[in-house]
């Protein structure tokens, strides 16, 4: 034997077999796989780019900003497991150097349009227009403008800050207040821009609960004495160890849950936040003064969402996309090749996202099996 | 000067401060299960005394955690440490020992 490394059996025997009887090894061409095109490049697109293109299709996966997965990775740890969101978004960004995925960066996409079955165009915004055989939108979420709270004082008095503000400094392992002093209370309130009819969104966020835990128990592990409040109407501790988050919270970080929504905070002299909420669990109205309001803001979606949801005629409440059926359907829309993931269609959490993005990607290579 | 039977009134709301929170910080040392409570409610629907008085042992604790001791002292007198509530409570508070830690902080005051 020649060649030692070949191993018996394969190539060598094909080779003494007439050639009608080898098995047919067809190269597909570039031109001849389908050709996926993702909209939007968060955890959703980035990951179902990467379970479309492990079963051979090409992808094409555009972001408006010319960083991806910016949601993420505004995030210091994450629920419930408190891993490094910088390290699960650097895992996703490296298995994306696949040959099938090209990523266009800073490429909006302007509309996409069906020609016929099987044929769609996506143009972007400087009008360039690309093929594909399916389209997913992946255009994801958008956090709630504070400001339209007006009587919660956000960029009206210091002390009161976003729960994406207070994330930021912790990746920065430095929580202070504007005067640069360690916080002795910090208040966390719920729901900021969920369940509220004045803003126009009845739904919850989903996430923000489980997210006030986290950030109060990392608080409490920087700062063991900063006292903890966290104002909420329910506690919607739903996911796998969030409840045990909650008891964890309650029983080692001696955070203080308070039922009651805050409906009004003013400046204090000396920089602070005075609030005024009700203790609905004894019937009392509170006043308390903190060093640190943060908000926990809801989930709305993208502009991109909006925007591509409404020309493709799939809008669905509150101007998410809407999917054509909550079941089996999800991940389908009633354009034929038009699929969706992630959080363009509803709050969610990352977990969900990554299952969403897998299903959708499922749907999609069958749907082009069937091409 | 005809009097219409108004009066001022004391504010009701509660103001949170610091010293209020001491003799809490000491019940939670001496029952520490006592942090754990979520509210539910549990205790006080198969509360004995409660089936007759409008003693609630729920609200009571809450009281206790924002420092309203004034409203407590007669309130806790009504619990007759039969210990129903300790064995309902899903978080495994030790209502009955926080109950009787309860009182032994008050009667400091
Ligand atoms: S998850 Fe919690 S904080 Fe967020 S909207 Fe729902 S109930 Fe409110
Ligand atoms: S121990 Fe006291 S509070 Fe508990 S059920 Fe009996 S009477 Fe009610
Ligand atoms: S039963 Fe337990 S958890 Fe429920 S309110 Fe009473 S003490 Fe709290």
């Amino acid at each position: 034997m020649k060649d030692k490394k070949e191993r018996p059996g394969e190539r060598r025997t094909w080779s003494l077999l007439p050639k009608a009887l080898r098995p047919r090894i067809e190269v597909q061409t570039q031109e001849e796989r389908p050709v996926v095109a993702i909209i939007g490049a968060g955890p959703a697109g980035m990951e179902a780019a990467i379970q479309i293109a492990r079963q051979s299709c090409q992808v094409l996966l555009f972001e408006a900003n010319a960083d991806l997965a910016l949601n993420l990775q505004n995030k210091y740890k994450l629920f419930p497991d408190m891993s490094d969101a910088q390290t699960l978004a650097q895992g996703m960004m490296l298995a994306l150097e696949h040959p099938l995925i090209t990523v266009y960066r800073q490429t909006p996409i302007k509309h996409v349009v069906q020609v016929e079955n099987f044929h769609w165009q996506v143009f972007t915004e400087d009008n360039r227009v690309f093929k594909a055989t399916a389209v997913l939108l992946c255009t994801g979420y958008e956090v709630f403008d504070a400001r339209r709270k007006e009587e919660l004082g956000y960029g009206i008095y210091n002390g009161v800050i976003t729960s994406l503000e207070l994330e930021n400094m912790f990746k920065q392992e430095h929580i202070s207040t504007l005067t640069g002093d360690s916080p002795k209370r910090v208040v966390f309130l719920q729901c900021v821009g969920s369940r509220d009819e004045k803003v126009g969104n009845r739904y919850c966020s989903k996430v923000c609960c489980v997210t006030a835990v986290k950030q109060a128990i990392e608080l409490k592990r920087m700062h063991p004495e900063t006292e903890v409040y966290v104002f909420y109407m329910d506690l919607r501790m739903w996911g796998k160890g969030f409840e045990e988050m909650y008891r964890v919270a309650q029983e080692q970080y001696n955070i203080r849950f308070v039922r009651g929504r805050i409906s009004e905070a003013a400046g204090t002299f000396d920089g602070g936040v005075q609030i005024k909420a009700e203790d609905t669990l004894i019937g009392k109205p509170l006043k308390m003064r903190t060093d640190l309001l943060v908000l926990m803001l809801g989930m709305e979606a993208s502009c991109g969402t909006k925007q591509l949801a409404k020309s493709c005629g799939i809008v669905g409440d509150y101007g998410f996309a809407g999917s054509l059926d909550p079941h089996l359907n999800d991940n389908h829309t009633h354009r034929k090749g038009l699929f969706l993931a992630g959080t363009c269609k509803r709050p969610m959490s990352l977990t969900d996202v990554i299952a969403d993005a897998r299903s959708a990607a499922m749907e999609i290579i069958n749907y082009l099996s069937k091409q | 000067m005809k009097s219409f039977g108004f009066s001022i009134a004391k504010p009701r709301s509660l103001e949170i401060d610091g010293e209020s929170l001491e003799r809490l910080h000491r019940l939670e040392e001496k029952e520490p299960s006592f942090k754990r409570c979520f509210n539910c409610g549990g205790c006080t629907a198969t509360c004995s005394a409660g089936q007759f008085t409008d003693f609630n042992i729920r609200r009571v604790h809450n009281l206790y955690r924002w420092g309203r001791y004034q409203e407590l002292g007669e309130e806790l007198r009504k619990c007759m440490l039969c210990g129903k509530c300790t064995l309902v409570c899903p978080r495994g508070v030790n209502l009955r020992h926080l109950i009787v830690s309860m009182r032994e902080l008050l009667n400091e005051l």
